[in-house]
């Protein structure tokens, strides 16, 4: 027994409800997203049964199939034994199945059957575990950290065996003024060659800098904050603001090479609006202002076309009465409860509930066309037409919607006993079965509307006398009791019954693109991200939005792969044809990544849906599935975006790992709102949760949530970029300072007889990563900024710069540790030639080893910070405070340090050592010297590097350093350009537009005062100059 | 606007340029118009510093001679060979005689050198222990583990000063003799021994076990000297400011070298008619040849040098400033052209 708004804990037969009729509302939206209300049936034979004694005394079996993971199927069959009698047969099927993880709602209590439990329920069967997931960048760092593990051992091991060597000469292992005890000389040999190998090991451990794992977690840590704190990404309409879920990806989102996305939800708003609908080929539109508001005035109809003959009235009443009837809407009266919308019309407090957003948006704009849907009671329809009389149609059989026939029709009988069938669905499954009817005007219309992004819907009837209904009554029973194959067999009656229709006319229902999403996806796709769409919609209606939102262009070649096209040839020529298509064509693309944006370039759209991709993805006994994985990345790595319609959720994360796992392993990001997202966002290196209407399941799974798709714009471009350049530089530096720090003790031992001696004093060795070096580089990684936000948002293609882990390759870790090694060297022969031989005070006396590690280690605390504070692009308050300061306490403390004869110590090697190397002026001579030879290399590396091959994003700090004043020169029409400007001209031209994107702001007001002026002049610019007359700006100009 | 007013509640982050990375920040750009003149400036200033530098290392004299006493070297290799294979080896006596044609400005600092000595071994290094040194009468009695084989001597008592540092203590010994007309007497040249140690480690951090009445003999009473010393610690010199744990010597010494090779300040020349510098005419150092150095391949010398306010005699800082500075002005000329080129080029893209 399950009581109101409790969770299903098992898979239950649906046995009974306190309601009179056997049903139950349940809400899936922890299981498939849909927050509406579903309608379960209970089993015919049981549903009298109201109390426990009753349930007790009921005898029955259930045979059901194999446990499997799709939400919507279900199979069985209840053999409910009578006394006496025959058992009686009932077939079951989902709708009498109540799932694990739904909801029970409106319905004050159910009796149900467990028939799966635990791991066998379907809810368990979709649950994808979560993984671990560590960023790129984490594993890159894994990687330098095991070439530096080798670097340690071979460390070790070289001087092990170079002290074994070196020691040969028994005066050198043992001269006379420094003698073994009695134990250290019966010590076995390999023994104390063991015990040397962990000795230089622990002296040399430093180099594995254990503290950049301290300090890569708190920059993480803290480093989500500023996510969290990030007012442009915060929603006022929901008051919420950004989550972290994790904080280990941060720099991940500066990574992404493929998006995920949702379509409903994520990409639209999830909220539908009845837009418009079309009556033999007049046009109505409903009066519709500010969200959905209707003017309260105006409860008629504006008619765009002419008015209609007597005949077009009833036809259009027709229509109303079509709308109000054929669908599953439930209505709530009382309006306490969550219900997904209330009805907009104030009078009335219903709310209507149904399973599908675009049931509710028709039923809404009929009832501002003047029909009023008012309850089902008694299997009588109920509605108030526009003389508010109340007509009454008797349910009689419901045909219900399902993804392949695409259409629902229910059955009714009017007051009149005539029998309606009334059918409403996709175009494509309507047209076809239409035998009367406006139809090439309507699809003029509908063709027009899902150009525009609109959902849109065919309706169309049918009068059925007595006997033909009967007929139908005989078919549909037949097929619903079947075990076998029920599906099929009712999809064939269906198929019989839905056909010779009248078309009566088409609605179009708007879900509308969130706020700037097209925006978004532009910027994203300028930025070299590619945009797949992974749907459950239908795939019209997903391409429509596509187009809304810029993901497919006018000019893009769309290719589908789709069941239709694989029913007719084999998946295998569809895909070589499709690859040929793609091939031949990249064969003459340049193969830069910048030619799939470039406007006169053809790209290519792919759209495949479900079932095709199960096929492809389906191992095969022969194996050559691989091949058409294969063939199948191949053609979507050639398309500049991919949508993928009907999928369901565990497809959608097929998808992605099927990318994740390609050769390239690219980055992957999965965003999406609802339930169904949740195992793709689970899939995906980066999950981005949408907080949307339909729960909080993927907020909640998700790494990351934010309230608006647009969002992620900032997210990735913003904040990503940022924390990949923070967290790189981190990593880079950490290895670079501990190989300053270490190699001169390496170098030392070459020096000291292989004996181990450190070269700095214990507390330096234990201070210098924890407190001389660590805040200057934890605040760099939480403030750097190479960039301002502002230039990062605008010029998406900066993005580029740092794709593909560009500042964590090789060849730049390799930079930065023979950075190192030289500095290392510089440290300690700069120290070396200094001690040599000779004193440096000038009273004469000599100083000791102490000083000499002390000397090493003070150009190093200084090179090693004043580094830090060259790649420092951003300076606040907070970088000066803590670099300066960290060299001040550098200094302070050892001053300290050597000042006092601490009573703890056993030993008072440092005393005075600091002090009395600051009194030598050659000491600090060499401290200048030192930092200064150890900092050029990478000053000239820089500036000539910035001179000679600038990336673009140093361009863009160039442009931003020197503000050229040629602002007149430049027309503000540059800001047109298309992104092929950018992409096809050579980088110069690219440089100078940089410059002009600077400039922009200012002018973009004069634009929309005078612009015949600018654009006379802007064609004047555009061709007087050869660097501009780029290709894509010219067409952006005068469109 | 009063919705949006009252919407931003509990949930909206707050507006401070910090949380909103917007803080006032200098951006400075690493970019070769500012670096050039980085560069000249640099490579100037430099190349100036380099060649006062050299200059003045340049001034520095230096007189130096191995006594190590390889054969046919001097006088010395005589006491070499008798020390040859023997430990203690005998006291011995050598000299060297030099003359200077002119006078060696000063103040001359005289310096001995070990090679191949490690004084930076660490089992060496670590072989003191500092408490006992610094005249702490628990410790004199205990010295630390460290100091095996040192710590104890084989009747048992502990050493004082413990360690290897300590028993290995230079004990040659020198004086200077000047002849100032040839064939004349040979007049000792006053060697201040005072002042060759950190003023710290002979004020502080060497310090003598309290006096036992008065005497500090009796203060070291129970201890045994190092193996290796033929005096014990409170008998290194009359002086009573110069023995003990503070003898000059002894702190001197017991400042571990960087490395193998090393000097250590013996004496300074600075009293009389010395104050001045070493005048002309004929020099004898007499030598109290008594550390064996072979044994380990090192050498024994002894230096005579003047010192300017940067230190001894080293060219490689003077050297170094120059190289880097004309280095500077080089890559600044390079750059100089790189830049002008490429000016040029972003010229020509632009127009």
């Amino acid at each position: 027994m399950v009581k109101e708004d409790e969770t299903f804990p098992c898979d239950l037969i649906f046995l009974s409800s306190n309601r009179g009729d056997g049903t139950c509302h349940v809400t899936t939206a922890s299981l498939d997203g849909e927050s509406s209300h579903k309608t379960h049936y209970a089993v015919q034979d049981t549903k009298g049964f109201h109390t426990e004694e009753d349930i007790g005394g009921l005898h029955a079996t259930i045979e059901c199939e194999q446990p499997q993971p799709d939400l919507y199927k279900f199979v069985g069959r209840i053999n409910v034994y009578s006394d006496l009698n025959d058992p009686v047969v009932r077939p079951l099927g989902s709708e009498n199945l109540l799932l694990r993880g739904a909801t029970l709602k409106n319905t004050e209590k159910i009796f149900g059957v467990a028939i799966y439990t635990g791991m066998e329920t379907k809810m368990a069967l979709n649950y994808q575990s979560k993984s671990q997931k560590r960023s790129a960048v984490e594993k890159s760092m894994n990687a330098f950290l095991i070439v530096y593990l080798c670097i340690l051992i071979s460390k070790a091991l070289i001087n092990t065996v170079l002290k074994y060597v070196w020691q040969s000469e028994p005066f050198r292992d043992e001269p006379w003024y420094n003698q073994k005890t009695e134990s250290e000389r019966q010590r076995n040999l390999f023994l104390r060659a063991f015990t040397d190998f962990l000795a230089f090991m622990v002296l040399f451990n430093y180099i594995i800098p254990v503290s950049m794992y301290v300090t890569v977690e708190m920059q993480k840590f803290l480093g989500s904050y500023f996510i969290t704190w990030d007012e442009d990404m915060f929603d006022e309409e929901t008051g919420e603001g950004p989550l972290v879920n994790t904080s280990d990806l941060n720099e991940e989102l500066g990574q992404v090479e493929y998006i995920f996305t949702d379509k409903t939800g994520t990409l639209t708003e999830n909220n539908m609006e009845f837009k418009e609908c079309c009556i033999e080929g007049h046009v109505y539109v409903p009066h519709v202002i500010c969200n959905g508001q209707v003017l309260p005035e105006s409860s008629g109809i504006d008619m765009i076309d002419s008015s209609p003959s007597v005949n077009g009235r009833e036809r259009e009443e027709l229509f109303f009465r079509a709308l109000c009837l054929c669908h599953t809407v439930q209505v709530k009266d009382n309006d306490s409860v969550d219900g997904p919308r209330k009805s907009p019309d104030g009078g009335a407090s219903c709310v209507y509930i149904s399973s599908s957003p675009d049931e509710v948006a028709l039923v809404e704009g009929v009832q501002r066309l003047g029909f009023t849907y008012l309850r089902l009671k008694d299997n009588y329809m109920e509605l108030l037409n526009r003389e508010n009389h109340v007509e009454r149609f008797e349910l009689l059989e419901i045909l219900s919607f399902d993804s392949v026939r695409r259409r629902m029709s229910v059955i009714v009988k009017s007051a009149t006993g005539e029998i309606y069938l009334f059918c409403k669905g996709a175009d494509s499954s309507i047209f076809p079965r239409v035998i009367e009817g406006k139809v090439d005007q309507i699809r003029a219309r509908v063709e027009r509307n899902a150009v525009e992004g609109l959902r849109t819907l065919c309706v169309a009837y049918k009068r059925l006398i007595q006997e033909e209904y009967e007929g139908i009554c005989k078919l549909l029973q037949a097929a619903k009791v079947a075990l076998q194959d029920r599906e099929k067999k009712l999809a064939e009656a269906y198929e019989q019954i839905e056909k010779d229709l009248i078309l009566l006319g088409a609605t179009a229902v708007e879900d509308r693109l969130q706020e700037k999403a097209a925006d978004t996806i532009e910027a994203l796709q300028k930025a070299g991200i590619k945009v797949w769409v992974l749907t459950g919609d239908k795939m019209e209606t997903a391409a429509a939005t596509c187009y809304a939102c810029k993901l497919f262009r006018r000019n893009t070649q769309l290719l589908e792969l789709t069941t239709k096209r694989i029913e007719e040839q084999s998946l295998h020529d569809v895909l070589f044809e499709l690859s040929k298509t793609v091939l031949r064509h990249s064969g003459s693309l340049t193969r830069d990544n910048f030619s799939g944006l470039s406007a006169d370039m053809q790209d290519y759209g792919l759209i495949i849906d479900g079932a095709a991709l199960s096929l492809i993805m389906k191992p095969r006994e022969d194996g050559s599935s691989s091949n058409y994985r294969e063939l199948f990345l191949e053609i979507c790595r050639s398309c500049s975006a991919v949508l993928c319609c009907r999928m369901a959720p565990l497809q959608k994360a097929q998808i992605v790992k099927l990318i994740k796992f390609s050769k390239e392993h690219p980055i992957t990001l999965a965003v999406g709102d609802g339930a169904n997202d949740v195992s793709m966002i689970l899939e995906a290196h980066v999950g981005i949760g949408v907080i949307g209407k339909e729960g909080r399941q993927a907020a909640r799974n998700s790494d990351y949530a934010i309230p608006k798709f647009k969002h992620l714009k900032k997210m990735l471009l913003v904040h990503g970029h940022f924390y990949y350049i923070r967290i790189s530089e981190l990593v880079q530096y950490f290895f670079y300072k501990n190989v300053c720090f270490i190699f001169p003790q390496f170098l030392y031992q070459f020096f000291c007889g292989f004996s181990q001696q450190t070269l700095y004093d214990t507390a330096y060795l234990t201070l210098y990563n924890i407190s001389f070096t660590s805040l200057p580089i934890l605040l760099y990684s939480l403030m750097e900024q190479h960039i301002g936000i502002d230039v990062l948002k605008r010029d998406p293609t900066l993005y580029r710069d740092v794709a593909k882990n560009a500042l964590l390759r090789w060849r730049v870790f390799i930079y930065w540790t023979l950075l190192g090694l030289f500095d290392a060297l510089v440290f300690f022969f700069g120290a070396y030639f200094m001690f040599e031989n000779t004193t440096v005070t000038s009273n004469g006396q000599i100083f000791g080893n102490w000083t000499f590690g002390t000397l090493v280690f003070t150009v190093m605390v200084f090179t090693v910070t004043l580094k830090l504070a060259l790649d420092t692009h951003y300076w606040t308050w907070i970088n000066h405070f803590v670099i300066w300061g960290s060299l001040l306490f550098y200094v302070v403390f050892s001053l300290l340090w050597g000042g006092v004869i601490w009573p703890f110590l056993n030993y008072q090697r440092m005393y005075y050592v600091f002090i009395q190397m600051l009194s030598s002026g050659p000491a600090w001579l060499a401290i200048v010297l030192l930092v200064t030879i150890s900092l050029l290399p990478d000053v000239l590396k820089k500036v000539l590097c910035r001179q000679l091959w600038p990336t673009a994003t140093e361009r863009v700090q160039n442009g931003c350093a020197q503000p050229r004043d040629r602002d007149s020169e430049f027309t503000p029409l540059a800001s047109l350009q298309s992104p092929g400007y950018q992409s096809t001209c050579p980088s110069a031209a690219w440089y100078s537009s940089r410059s002009q994107q600077v400039t922009l702001a200012a002018w973009k007001g004069k634009v929309s005062v005078e612009p015949p002026p600018a654009l006379s002049g802007s064609r004047h610019h555009c061709s007087s100059s050869p660097s501009h007359s780029c290709p894509g700006s010219r067409v952006q100009l005068l469109v | 606007m009063t919705w949006s007013a009252t919407a931003r509640g509990a949930h909206q982050p707050d507006n401070t340029a910090f949380t909103q990375q917007r803080l006032p920040a200098w951006q400075p750009l690493l970019s070769a118009s500012i670096a050039l003149p980085l560069f000249f400036c640099a490579g100037l200033a430099f190349i100036g510093l380099g060649l006062g530098l050299y200059y003045s290392s340049n001034g520095i004299k230096e007189l130096e001679y191995d006594y190590t006493g390889d054969s046919g070297t001097g006088n010395c290799s005589v006491c070499a060979a008798a020390g040859q294979g023997r430990a203690p080896p005998p006291p011995c006596s050598c000299a060297w005689y030099f003359s200077l044609p002119e006078l060696f400005q000063g103040p001359v600092y005289l310096y001995y050198e070990l090679t191949n000595f490690y004084q930076n071994n660490r089992r060496y290094s670590v072989s003191r222990d500092d408490a006992q040194l610094s005249g702490l009468p628990s410790a004199l009695r205990h010295p630390v583990n460290e100091c095996a084989p040192y710590q104890l001597s084989a009747a048992g008592l502990p050493i004082a000063p413990c360690g290897a540092i300590a028993n290995s203590l230079f004990n040659d010994s020198f004086s200077l003799w000047h002849q100032r007309l040839p064939g004349g007497l040979y007049v000792e040249v006053p060697l201040d021994r005072s002042g060759i140690a950190w003023w710290t480690d002979y004020h502080v951090k060497f310090r003598n076990p309290p006096l036992v009445n008065g005497s500090l003999a009796l203060a070291f009473q129970g201890t045994a000297p190092p193996p290796n010393w033929r005096r014990p610690v409170y008998e290194l010199s009359p002086d009573p400011n110069n023995t003990g744990f503070i003898n000059q010597d002894f702190v001197v010494w017991m400042r571990t070298a960087a490395l193998p090779t090393f000097r250590k300040l013996y004496a300074r020349i600075r009293q009389g008619n010395y104050s001045a510098g070493l005048p002309r005419g004929a020099y004898r150092v007499n030598i109290t040849y008594n550390y064996p150095v072979r044994a380990f391949g090192g050498h024994k010398l002894l230096i005579f040098s003047s010192i300017s306010w940067m230190g001894g005699k080293n060219p490689f800082l003077g050297i170094a400033y120059l190289v880097v500075g004309s280095l500077c002005i080089l890559t600044g000329f390079v750059m100089l052209i790189v830049y002008i080129r490429y000016q040029d080029q972003d010229d020509d893209y632009e127009e």
